[in-house]
């Protein structure tokens, strides 16, 4: 087994065949992942993660605690992490908007932990019960200056469940805050959901030093720019802040500190891209036009793609599971060999411009835009896959 | 100081002579520190470092969480595990810190803007809640790191860079506020108070529950210039003269003018139950054997 990788603690997994909607799911998912820790606010359509969470970790030895805001949710896991325990917070748009800076200072100190944001219709208070997949800009750009996160994107209440325990262990892996992106469907939507038994879930435990108190520096790495992290109450003595600091941890505002370290926390995830790159991919091969998605509106993109298909045309699918870091890569490569691409979000146009970006003109980009509040009617996509199919090779 | 207390030849080397008994609990790899002259906050440092020495509380299981400005920097200073969090968050922070592992010691270190106006909020819900968390609150009647503009508690008719024609809008009164909303131990000295303020922060780690401590504090620089109150010495004087001891005030009583009386002492030490407690007793209750206490949390 690799280094760092655990089987599931068996108290938290909820194993057998169940009927859950995602938010349940994802709840489950926190808790197989070895979650026992949660700080949450009340907003429509993510309360029920909370609600379950609240309701099962008394049962399994964790605490949750509903805060007085979104500010508050938002640093209060990130205490609990520090004290040794993987913990996460739950929101929707509004209540993301309020927790940008707690992602930038997670970012800055590396604190491992997962944000769950069940999207919902925008801007400001919007569509409370509807979905929408536009905070998928604010997931990546949300808090001010440089920084990377990891982003999900689960399409079903079964991938709510696997990929929340797929959240948990990038959160340790690189010590970093990632954002997991569901929408208002896919989070009140039931299905079939089948949890493992625990020793068939794997986790990826705390990067925490071996190191003596003398030798251990907060912030040096060790060739894998992860560095290693210490809890309080341990004996270590450590400093965190969300200033620029050095290896010491201590602040320190001076060009080359900043320029070492911001850059770090940059390229350790960028460096793992493709360690990092989940998609489910159909037909690129031959494909003249591909259809990119993710989240729920690539269930509605499935019907579009098979009825394109039954007209004859070539169309390929690629879902993205993880948004972020953007698969530059994939996209260039694919672009080289298809005629275009066909980007339905249910947004006003935010993914599109990255596989615009990544095609660097290689490949045409058609978006297939909706302002929220319900999903596409397959027709739209298929139009515009129509569309996309008759046009001019770049 | 214009006339020297001792000639020079008496003055110790301070560095090779004489051990300073705080020293150990103070990173010395960062000094010298911030802090203007005349300053307060390395005063109040001080005495929450003889407060360690004196409760015998154990080092290793104590975390000092500050938030943003002048107090915030605390956190820097000490040598203990120490995090410097975002502005006005140092309580939710250190509720964290205090729920995922309760035989933590958490010590809040910040300022009176940080405190009572961004986070204002998680003060009195943190207090309602009755965490077990030690607030040191450092009041230097003003927002100091970002250049003298007003705070919550900021006295009638002084000056300040955002009301350059005096304040007019009433101040917290911050033992009120908190007593209000449930803490169970409530005190306020000035950085005069020296001795008694190290006896309240040794207080407060004996007792459990949401603890908070005022420490009034002079801005030189800011506070004190603008509104030509002088130097730093010429608050001690202010400070000395017009500070009265009424341990057991009534709190409402207790609100602060420019240059008034100021009433300090230990005002509210209640016994209730803190919020840990109060949870697991519900959980027990309510749940009876399926109930799972929290045990290790370490995940590593």
């Amino acid at each position: 087994m690799k280094a760092g990788l655990q089987k599931a603690d068996p108290h938290g997994v909820l194993t057998g065949t169940h009927f859950m909607d995602g938010d349940h799911a994802c709840c489950e998912g926190a808790l197989a992942a070895g979650c026992r820790c949660a700080a949450g606010y009340p907003i429509t359509p993510s309360t029920e993660v909370v609600e379950r969470f609240a309701s099962r970790v008394p049962m399994v030895g964790g605490t949750f605690i509903q805060m007085e805001d979104e500010l508050a949710a938002s640093i209060t896991l990130q205490g609990m992490v520090w004290a040794g325990a993987k913990a996460f917070t739950v929101t929707s748009g509004p209540g993301f908007s309020l927790m940008m800076e707690h992602i930038g200072y997670a970012a800055m100190t590396e604190t491992p932990c997962v944000f769950v944001d069940v999207q919902r219709g925008g801007p400001s208070t919007g569509l409370p019960t509807l979905p929408a997949q536009a905070d998928m800009m604010q997931a990546r750009w949300g808090s001010h200056g440089d920084y990377e996160i990891i982003a999900l994107c689960p399409n079903s209440p079964q991938e709510c469940f696997d990929l929340t325990i797929k959240a948990f262990n990038l959160a340790e892996e690189y010590r970093v805050p990632v954002m997991f992106m569901m929408d208002e469907c896919v989070g009140h939507m039931s299905e079939k959901v089948v949890i493992p038994p625990a020793d068939q879930i794997e986790v990826v435990a705390r990067k925490h030093t071996h190191k003596s108190v003398e030798d251990y520096l907060p912030y040096a790495t060790n060739g894998d720019q992860v560095p290693e992290m210490a809890h309080a109450g341990e004996g270590y003595n450590f400093h965190v802040t969300g200033l620029t600091h050095d290896e010491r941890g201590y602040p320190n505002m001076t060009l080359p500190t900043q320029d070492k370290l911001v850059r770090r926390l940059q390229s350790k995830i960028l460096d793992a891209v493709d360690r990092i790159s989940m998609f489910e991919e159909e037909q690129l091969e031959g494909a003249d036009v591909v259809v990119v998605s993710y989240g729920i509106t690539s269930r509605v993109a499935q019907r579009a793609i098979e009825a394109a298909r039954k007209k004859g045309l070539r169309v390929g699918k690629l879902r993205l599971i993880t948004a972020w870091p953007f698969p530059d890569k994939k996209i260039r490569e694919i672009a080289a060999n298809i005629k275009a691409f066909v980007v339905p979000e249910l947004n006003l146009g935010q993914m599109v411009r990255e596989v615009e970006r990544a095609a660097h003109g290689q490949a045409k980009t058609f978006a297939v835009s909706h302002a929220g509040g319900g999903v596409h009617n397959p027709e739209d996509i298929l139009k515009v896959i129509v569309e996309a199919s008759q046009c001019q090779t770049v | 100081m214009s006339d020297s207390l001792m000639p020079d030849e008496m003055i110790p080397d301070l560095v090779t002579d004489i051990l300073n008994p705080v020293e150990p609990f103070l990173r010395s790899d960062r000094m010298p520190h911030i802090w203007c002259p005349g300053c307060g906050i390395g005063t109040t440092v001080n005495s929450f470092a003889r407060a360690l020495i004196e409760s015998k509380i154990d080092l290793g299981s104590l975390a000092l969480v500050s938030g943003i400005g002048c107090t915030g920097r605390v956190a820097g200073y000490v040598k203990l595990d120490s995090f410097h969090t975002t502005h006005g968050r140092a309580i939710p922070f250190a509720t964290g810190l205090k729920l995922a592992n309760p035989k933590l010691n958490v010590v809040v270190y910040s300022g009176d803007g940080d405190l009572s106006a961004i986070g204002g909020n998680h003060l009195i819900h943190a207090a309602r809640r009755n965490i077990d968390l030690k607030v040191i609150c450092v009041n230097n009647l003003i927002y100091a790191m970002t250049g003298g503009q007003t705070a919550p508690t900021t006295p009638d008719h002084s000056t300040t860079s955002t009301n350059p024609y005096g304040v007019f809008e009433p101040s917290f009164n911050l033992p009120h506020l908190v007593d209000a909303a449930g803490a169970v131990y409530v005190a306020r000295w000035t950085t005069f108070h020296v001795r008694q303020l190290t006896r309240s922060i040794n207080e407060a780690f004996h007792k459990k529950g949401f603890s908070f401590i005022e420490v009034i504090s002079p801005c030189p620089t800011l506070y004190q210039r603008r509104n030509k109150l002088g130097d730093g010495l010429d608050a001690m004087k202010y400070y000395k003269e017009k500070s009265k001891i009424r341990h057991g005030a009534p709190t409402g009583e207790v609100g602060m003018t420019m240059t008034g009386e100021i009433i300090v002492g230990k005002f509210v030490d209640r016994e209730r139950p803190d919020y840990q407690t109060m949870m697991r007793g519900q959980y027990q209750e309510s749940l009876g054997e399926r109930f799972v206490e929290q045990t290790e949390m370490v995940c590593s």
